[in-house]
């Protein structure tokens, strides 16, 4: 593999992480992470969904009339959502009932169209997918440390085998409810982006309204 | 009555889109900045919702249900699985049509709402309702309330959260969590406040 796919795969999975930086896709990434297999499905199947798309539109990009071309990358979008789903319900019916209308919202992930605009218009086929599947792995590892965490914590188990046993079942870990209901989403994810932004200094935003230094002493008296 | 006025509750407090169904986050962390725009985004999404949920719901009925083209002749065609296809190309129509509508007779409310319906396109809340209106097969009278009360309830969430960041925006924040960290806390515990609707019923 040459030096620039090798950038175009690993960039958008710590230095460009698209839910991190860019804040595209969050709805789906606080949605079904409530247990880490249901997010393993997810994020393959946004994986799939954003290479593919990105293969096709960059195939499809010198056709495109610009006026339309919202519309064509919908259709495609739409297109490769649809069979995602049909694959779903076909071979993992159960799991497909729990993502119940998050596949369906894979169409409106902001991920999707954001590579499509951003990258695939502007590309080759080959590089192009590549940073689909960037993309969709930065997102996966956003997505799969959220999951693990609040399986862990909140019921005692990951991929529905017991970590950590359960008072209720004769062991000595008291679930964490909290961690299956909405909110605690949105701090995992926050505490996320701190620690990504403390380490990547140059990520933090700039502050509107600085705080001026405190008055020397001499002249507060 | 009361079963469509539980119905409304329902879709704005307890089952809010933003807040609980984490639905159409990234226009709601975008654009809550200040409280005007989100009151212009948030009755644009209202409008919105309220023409797509029961539009989509009359294509479900009468041509994508297994059996809906029974009165075409085609008694045993099952066309579901466009759903996906057909629902986003509605909303991206109606938006375009609304849009050109705006401009065309109320140009006031075109230059207040102007440039938000474009980004209501690839809003997961309005795609989301009609998915959910779908999945619980709401009939149509249903579907208007459960529109309109799903787009209220958002639009109540990203008003009540620009307020929120207009004044956290003077606040001591620590370095890393500016800006979107502490965006991510604030709805988190927006959020933990919408539960203590969760037991509500009418």
């Amino acid at each position: 593999m040459s030096e620039m796919s090798k950038t175009i795969l690993i960039k958008p999975i710590f230095k460009e992480n698209p839910i991190a930086l860019q804040i595209l896709g969050v709805c789906s990434a606080l949605a079904v992470t409530t247990s880490l297999q249901v997010t393993l499905v997810m994020c393959v199947a946004l994986t799939t969904v954003v290479a593919f798309s990105n293969l096709f539109i960059s195939m499809l990009r010198n056709n495109m009339p610009g006026s339309i071309r919202i519309i064509i990358q919908m259709t495609v979008i739409a297109s490769l959502v649809i069979l995602v789903d049909q694959i779903l319900k076909a071979y993992a019916y159960e799991i497909s009932k729990q993502l119940s209308v998050f596949v369906g919202l894979i169409i409106t992930n902001c991920i999707v169209m954001g590579r499509a605009e951003a990258f695939a218009m502007k590309n080759p086929p080959i590089p192009s997918f590549l940073d689909g599947i960037g993309n969709g792995l930065g997102y996966s590892l956003v997505l799969i440390i959220v999951g693990t965490l609040r399986e862990l914590f909140g019921a005692g188990t990951l991929l529905g085998f017991t970590v950590l046993p359960t008072v209720a079942n004769g062991g000595w870990y008291q679930p964490n409810g909290l961690m299956l209901l909405a909110p605690s989403a949105f701090f995992i994810i926050g505490f996320f982006i701190w620690i990504l932004r403390e380490r990547n200094v140059e990520q933090i935003e700039k502050n509107e309204f600085p705080m001026s230094a405190h008055t020397a002493e001499k002249g507060a008296h | 009555m009361e079963h469509y006025l539980s119905l409304f509750v329902s879709a704005v407090f307890v089952e809010n889109m933003a807040l609980m169904l984490f639905l159409g986050m990234c226009t709601f962390l975008a654009v809550s900045k200040k409280v005007d725009t989100a009151i212009g985004l948030g009755v644009a999404v209202v409008v919105v919702q309220a023409i797509t949920v029961p539009v989509n719901n009359l294509i479900f009925n009468y041509l994508l249900k297994d059996g809906a083209l029974a009165w075409a002749g085609l008694s045993d065609m099952d066309l579901s699985f466009l759903g996906f296809l057909c629902y986003i190309g509605v909303i991206a129509g109606i938006v375009q049509i609304l849009e050109m509508f705006l401009d065309k007779f109320v140009p006031a409310l075109y230059n207040a709402l102007g440039i938000f319906l474009p980004l209501i396109t690839v809003n997961c809340a309005i795609m989301g309702a009609s998915l959910f209106m779908v999945e619980r097969s709401y009939t149509f009278p249903e579907s208007v309330v459960y529109g309109v009360g799903a787009g209220v309830g958002w639009a109540l969430a990203i008003v009540l959260m620009a307020g929120i960041r207009e004044k956290l925006k003077y606040s001591d924040v620590p370095q890393g969590l500016r800006g979107l960290g502490i965006t991510f806390i604030t709805t988190g515990l927006m959020s933990l406040g919408f539960m203590s609707f969760s037991g509500l019923t009418l």
